[in-house]
């Protein structure tokens, strides 16, 4: 046996194990050594210089790192030590926002808690911080420069976990920031809402963006009928915020506080996630059959289905026409309960409690609102929720457990390890193992589909066919298999994706946590739940059937479709705004769009813009009519592309855009 | 022999055979330096007046003929002389030649063999007229070895590199020597990196060597940034085959197939000649697969990097090759083991691989003849400030600070130009990441050691003499804001550090600060020193502490008796008006921003310190010189 090596920390002796630099085994030890750009998830960066140690013959140096070598002599409080540590504490601090008092993070921040803990009582530097403006321009996370510590964290996860690269570095010096590109908005880059920056941003420089005012507004608003869906991964996170064990099951308590707030109705998006199940499972079944458009890919997670679009448009069909179950709750709960309640859909306020902060933005999409009403009108990250309790002067963990509404509040256990990586494929194969059998299974526990890797591929053999399963969380896997797909080199069936690591219950809205065993705790949380809960499979859900059997009609039927399908578009191209050059006052005109792109500009779109325009004028439609120059309809060797109403016509030219215009203004006017 | 060897020697004897057909060459300094004087209109004159004399005027050697060569050539270091024309074979220095002069040149020198001596470059303390290079003192005592050749070549004729024995080393080191035999020499020959770190060559490309991967790389690293320093833009403007035979060796050393020229786009000139270089080497073969017959491979390219101080960094700079933001990354690993793509790697500067050939071809022991113990061979110093030669100066190390600035740069100038004599206060050296030496290193031998003893540093070479009328305080805060905006951003103490330690120079000089202010700038030098993650952060503080521990003085005058010595920070300015001088004409009055003098006309005036913002305004518009400033 190979004898244990040691390295001695401040006067104790430590074994070395598999420790890949001093920071894990200086923690392993027990001493914190503080930092703020270490993450185990993320590549060592070495910026914050927190966590510089002595080390006997080699001086300071930054633990994070060094790889620890055998009889090294560390010490990590010495009088130099903690006097850098201050300084750089200090510095950070002179260079931030001083509106601690009002920023949301400030019982999370970590910059803030590292003060405390330095003992930095003063702040012997200028206030040098810039005032630079804020970007709430996202739906999702809101961006506020001045209270960046330039750690990095944010930009490594995006592009080291996720592979989008959304914000990086830009600037020298005291002017470096971290912005999206060329200093755009963070709405109009290719972030997909995923918030896993603001996850690790220790400070509130990236945080999901709040709904809560919102919230209390339509609450107070005695026209209004409240109701929340509540996600899976929020029951077993929410109890953090008050001290209570990560994946400790509180859904009792959630409804109570709900109550208290002043919601009328409290569902379980679990509810929805039982729907989910049963129309992604016969979409799937149908796939099978026709042995079309796969593997098929799951759509529950809006940050995945924005990154396909974006990255990998030609995978769209391939994706579940499946709504999300917020979304298939929202649709249901504004057409079906509006009717029961006799409450006009507008006065109907459907507010979400997510785990995510893409969520906003997957409530926003055009797609889920007709008429200017949305279907989900509101999303509430599980710290928002959070802020509500404590706004409301709730003590959530004396609160008795009170009961879900019905019918939308009944679920089965499948429908709540949606919240887990893996959760959503597991629920599906419960489905389909009864349904392609046609045999009533005792078992319902699929071990081999969970796991905490973030690529699982599994086999399964359901009835006569063999299944090939890929279950991914985190944005990087899905392209690496989705690559895998493309090259030949993986073939599957059923893909689950999920865009934030270990699923929901590790999504940006959840309670802020450094340690990967509060994630591994969540999870354990949510089978748990399952395994209390009497059902198992959304197929035995009664208040499922009685949906399909009272106002559905049959699975995959079009009443079915309108409120539970939808569909995607390609967001290849980062939309630039249109220009316009002609509009008319009235609302309701014929929209033309002629592209700008570089090719077809080549090919001769200006002239057919003035065309039209001499046209339009020549007829007197300018009223009528709105020309905007658009940016690439990804037609480019079938230009110049432009657009009448609906219509696209490619190779155009003046005389057919004329002929198109004259029929569209006869049809219209 | 074998047949490329026989190559070599045909181009040389070539060569040489065609340069013995002409009768005169004319060598004008197309150094960047010489260029922005107007060098290329000299040059034109030069060829058009030859021409009109009836004269065959080669501009090119192409086959033996009768004439007179007229060449560019890279920088001649003497820059502050430009446009710079050396004619051969007499070796006559012409200096600040304008092209009005070049009839003058042709007729007298060219055609009737006699000096012209009113273009010819006068020693000022002496007054000695000096004829050439070897009369003047500023090259006189120099001691070229790296740059022996430039400014003596054309840099863009690939034939006259191999005239001067140029890639018989790296045919040695590809034909006759193992790997190991290369490393071996490098480091018996005791070679210490030019670039600022100073760490033994040889034991770099050792650890690469060692590395068992089959792909390495071998990294130029022409990301010369310091201010005022510019010797590697100089060789690689003047000697770029210097630098690919070095590389070529390098790679062979450490079994590299591929290698990068990392050269800032700010020096189109040198990107310009390497780009040629390189195309010339490929076309003779001495780059791309089975060098001279060998088995050895080597491609090289070439990479602008965009202008960022801290892409000089070893880590930085592979980061900007990859397509990275340039910031560095900690080390460990070091390049040697993880470089360029996850792969070993060599980064070696511009003057260090341009000293390789000439160790590989002369031999280790001609090396260590030089400099000292443990810092053999020569060393380039950009000299600038307060002397009266500035320029590019090579000296073997171990010489001494009096030696360069007395011996060869001439002696300290006043601020109006002429020899100050006892002028001497300082002199930076190593850039912005150096130290601050004084009178009492005049007379240290200067070399890696013992800079680093005197906390300075050779760093990339460059030198800053300061005379009596420096304010010291002012000295630090300058490369501080250099330092500063070209901090890259990443580490806390670099980035927030430099901005605070500038602030706090900005208060002293300004006459807000206090002795706490100069204890925090104390301490906050310390923690950046220490805690930064690379070495230009962790040298950032060098200015402040060095100027604080050797004109501490200053320092207090500035803080606690508001006084600059030098009078050169205004704030500490009592601006008053000499009554004996002022003729009352009222022009300060008309300069005063805010109203702080007063006084009749054909009256001596009054400035109101109360008012006065000590911008100095009146000082500079008084034609009688009566406004003084005083310490307060």
């Amino acid at each position: 046996m190979k004898e244990t090596a040691f390295i001695t920390i401040d006067h104790k002796d430590v074994p070395l194990e598999s420790e890949k630099n001093l920071l894990e085994l200086i923690r392993k030890a027990g001493i914190e050594l503080p930092t703020f750009c270490y993450h185990s998830e993320l590549s060592i960066y070495g910026a914050c210089r927190l966590c510089m140690v002595e080390v006997e013959g080699m001086g300071l140096v930054p633990a994070c790192s060094t790889p620890p070598s055998p009889n090294m002599t560390i010490k990590t409080n010495t009088e130099e030590i903690r006097k850098m540590r201050k300084i750089i504490v200090e510095l950070l601090l002179a260079n931030h926002s001083q509106n601690c008092h009002t920023c949301q993070k400030s019982a999370t921040c970590q910059l803030l808690a590292l003060a405390r803990r330095l003992g930095v009582t003063k702040i012997r530097f200028k206030n040098q911080s810039m005032n630079l403006p804020v970007d709430e321009s996202s739906p999702s996370i809101a961006r506020d420069p001045n209270k960046c510590v330039l750690c990095g964290d944010c930009v490594r996860i995006c592009s080291e976990v996720q592979t989008i690269g959304a914000i990086d570095f830009a600037y020298r010096g005291a002017k470096t920031v971290v912005i999206p590109s060329f200093g755009k908005d963070l709405a109009k880059v290719e972030c997909v809402d995923c918030g896993q920056c603001a996850r690790v941003c220790p400070t509130g420089a990236l945080m999901p963006k709040s709904e809560v005012d919102d919230v209390w507004r339509e609450i107070h608003n005695p026209h209004k009928v409240v109701m929340a869906q509540i996600a899976p991964a929020v029951r077993i996170a929410i109890g953090e915020l008050f001290g209570l064990e990560p994946g400790r099951i509180t859904s009792g308590q959630i409804v109570a506080a709900l109550r208290a707030i002043g919601f009328k109705r409290v569902f379980d998006t679990s509810f929805t996630a039982d729907l989910t199940v049963i129309e992604e499972a016969n979409e799937f079944i149908r796939r099978i059959q026709k042995n079309e458009n796969l593997p098929q890919f799951t759509s529950c997670c809006p940050a995945w289905v924005k990154f396909a679009e974006q990255y990998y448009p030609e995978l769209v069909p391939h994706i579940s026409s499946c709504r999300s179950p917020q979304q298939m709750f929202g649709a249901l709960a504004k057409d079906i309960l509006s009717a029961q309640l006799n409450v006009k859909k507008e006065d109907i306020v459907v507010v979400s409690i997510m785990p995510c902060t893409a969520k906003k933005f997957e409530a926003k999409r055009p797609e889920f609102s007709h008429d200017g009403i949305k279907d989900v009108d509101f999303v509430l990250t599980t710290q928002e929720l959070g802020r509500m309790i404590e706004e409301a002067g709730i003590n959530f963990n004396e609160l008795g457990p009170e009961s879900f509404n019905l019918p939308f509040g009944f679920k089965t256990g499948a429908g709540v390890i949606f919240g887990n990586s893996g959760g959503v494929s597991e629920a599906v194969v419960r489905y389909l193992s009864e349904k392609l059998t046609g045999e009533k299974k005792e078992n319902y526990e699929y071990r081999s589909l969970r796991g905490e890797s973030g690529i699982r591929e599994i086999k399964l053999s359901i009835g006569e066919r063999d299944y090939s399963l890929a279950i991914v969380s985190g944005l990087g896997n899905a392209r690496r298999i989705i690559e895998r797909i493309k090259t030949g080199e993986g073939h599957y069936d059923f893909v689950e994706v999920m865009a934030c690591p270990g699923g929901c219950i590790g999504g940006a809205g959840q309670p802020v946590y450094t340690h990967m065993m509060v994630r591994q705790k969540r999870t354990k949380g949510l089978y748990e739940n399952d395994r209390m809960l009497e059902l198992h499979k959304s197929q035995d859900n009664p208040y499922i059937q009685e949906l399909y059997d009272t106002y559905l009609g049959e699975i995959g039927s079009p009443k079915a479709h309108e409120l539970l399908h939808t569909h995607y578009r390609s967001r290849k191209r980062i939309a630039d705004e249109d220009m316009y050059i002609s509009y008319s006052d009235r609302a309701e005109s014929l929209e033309i769009n002629v592209c700008f792109g570089t090719s077809c500009f080549i090919k001769g779109s200006q002239k057919i813009l003035r065309g039209i325009l001499d046209y339009i004028n020549a007829n007197g439609l300018k009223n009528k009519i709105n020309v905007s120059a658009s940016f690439c309809f990804e037609a480019c060797d079938r230009g110049p592309v432009i657009r009448v109403g609906e219509q696209v016509i490619e190779q155009c030219t003046i005389e057919k855009a004329k002929d198109a215009i004259k029929k569209e203004v006869e049809e219209y006017v | 022999m074998n047949w490329t060897l026989a190559g070599l020697k045909k181009i040389q004897s070539d060569f040489h055979a065609w340069q013995n057909s002409v009768k005169h060459r004319v060598m004008v300094c197309a150094g960047t330096g010489c260029l922005v004087n107007g060098s290329m209109k000299v040059y034109d004159a030069f060829v058009k007046t030859i021409k009109d004399a009836g004269i065959n005027a080669v501009v090119e050697l192409k086959k033996e003929e009768d004439g007179i060569l007229i060449s560019k050539s890279g920088c001649q270091g003497f820059c502050q002389k430009g446009t710079l024309v050396t004619i051969l074979p007499e070796n006559i220095l012409y200096t600040k030649v304008k092209p009005d002069d070049v009839q003058d040149i042709v007729e007298t020198t060219l055609l009737k063999g006699e000096i012209l001596h009113r273009l010819l470059y006068i020693e000022p303390n002496m007054h000695k007229v000096c004829k050439g290079t070897d009369d003047i003192p500023f090259y006189q005592k120099q001691k070229r070895f790296v740059l022996k050749n430039c400014g003596l070549i054309d840099p863009e004729d690939i034939r006259e590199y191999i005239a001067k024995d140029g890639y018989l080393a790296a045919l040695k080191a590809c034909i006759e020597m193992a790997p190991e035999d290369i490393c071996r020499a490098i480091t018996e020959s005791g070679l210490r990196g030019r670039g600022g770190g100073g760490f033994p060559t040889g034991k770099k490309w050792d650890i690469a060597r060692l590395e068992e991967d089959k792909k390495k790389y071998v990294i130029c690293n022409g990301d010369e940034g310091d201010p005022g320093a510019f010797m590697d833009r100089s060789v690689m403007e003047a000697n770029p085959h210097s630098v690919i035979e070095g590389m070529i060796i390098a790679s062979r050393a450490i079994g590299a197939d591929e290698g990068y020229v990392y050269v800032r786009a700010e020096y189109p000139l040198a990107v310009e000649r390497i780009r040629k270089a390189i195309k010339d080497a490929y076309g003779l073969g001495l780059l791309g697969s089975r060098i001279f017959g060998s088995e050895h491979t080597f491609h090289l390219h070439i990479m602008e990097g965009a202008g960022a101080f801290v892409c000089g960094e070893e880590t930085a700079l592979i980061a900007s090759i990859e397509g990275k933001r340039g910031m560095p990354s900690p080390k460990p690993p070091y390049p040697a083991q993880s470089g360029l793509w996850g792969k070993p790697t060599v980064i070696n500067n511009v003057e260090t691989l341009s000293t390789i050939p000439l160790i590989i071809r002369e031999g280790a022991e001609r090396f260590c003849e030089m400099g000292t113990e443990t810092s053999p061979g020569t060393k380039i110093f950009a000299v600038t400030g307060h002397v009266l030669d500035t320029g590019l100066i090579e000296m073997p190390l171990g010489v001494t600070l009096r030696e360069i600035i007395y011996g060869v740069a001439g002696g300290i100038t006043g601020d109006d130009g002429k020899i100050m004599y006892d002028g001497f206060k300082a002199a930076q050296i190593g850039g912005p990441s150096g130290g601050c030496l004084t009178t009492e290193h005049l007379d240290l031998p200067i070399d890696f050691d013992s800079l680093k003893k005197v906390d300075a540093m050779v760093g990339s070479g460059g030198l800053v003499v300061m005379n009596k009328n420096t304010c010291m305080v002012s000295v630090a805060r300058f490369f501080m804001q250099f330092t500063q905006s070209e901090s890259c951003g990443k580490c806390v103490l670099c980035r927030e550090g430099t901005k605070q330690m500038l602030g706090l120079l900005d208060d002293i000089i300004e006459g807000r600060a206090t002795e706490e202010t100069l204890e925090l700038l104390e301490d906050l030098a310390t923690a950046v020193q220490k805690g930064s993650l690379c070495g230009l952060g962790k040298t950032a503080p060098n200015p402040v502490l060095s100027t604080l521990k050797n004109f501490r003085d200053e320092y207090i005058d500035h803080v606690i008796h508001k006084y600059c010595p030098a009078g050169k920070c205004k704030a500490l300015i009592k601006f008053t008006i000499d009554e004996n001088l002022c003729k009352g004409c009222a022009q300060c009055v008309k300069k005063c921003p805010v109203g702080a003098i007063t006084g009749e006309k054909k009256k001596t005036h009054r400035i109101d310190p109360k008012l006065c913002i000590r911008c100095g305004a009146c000082m500079e518009s008084c034609a009688f010189k009566a406004i003084k400033g005083e310490r307060p």
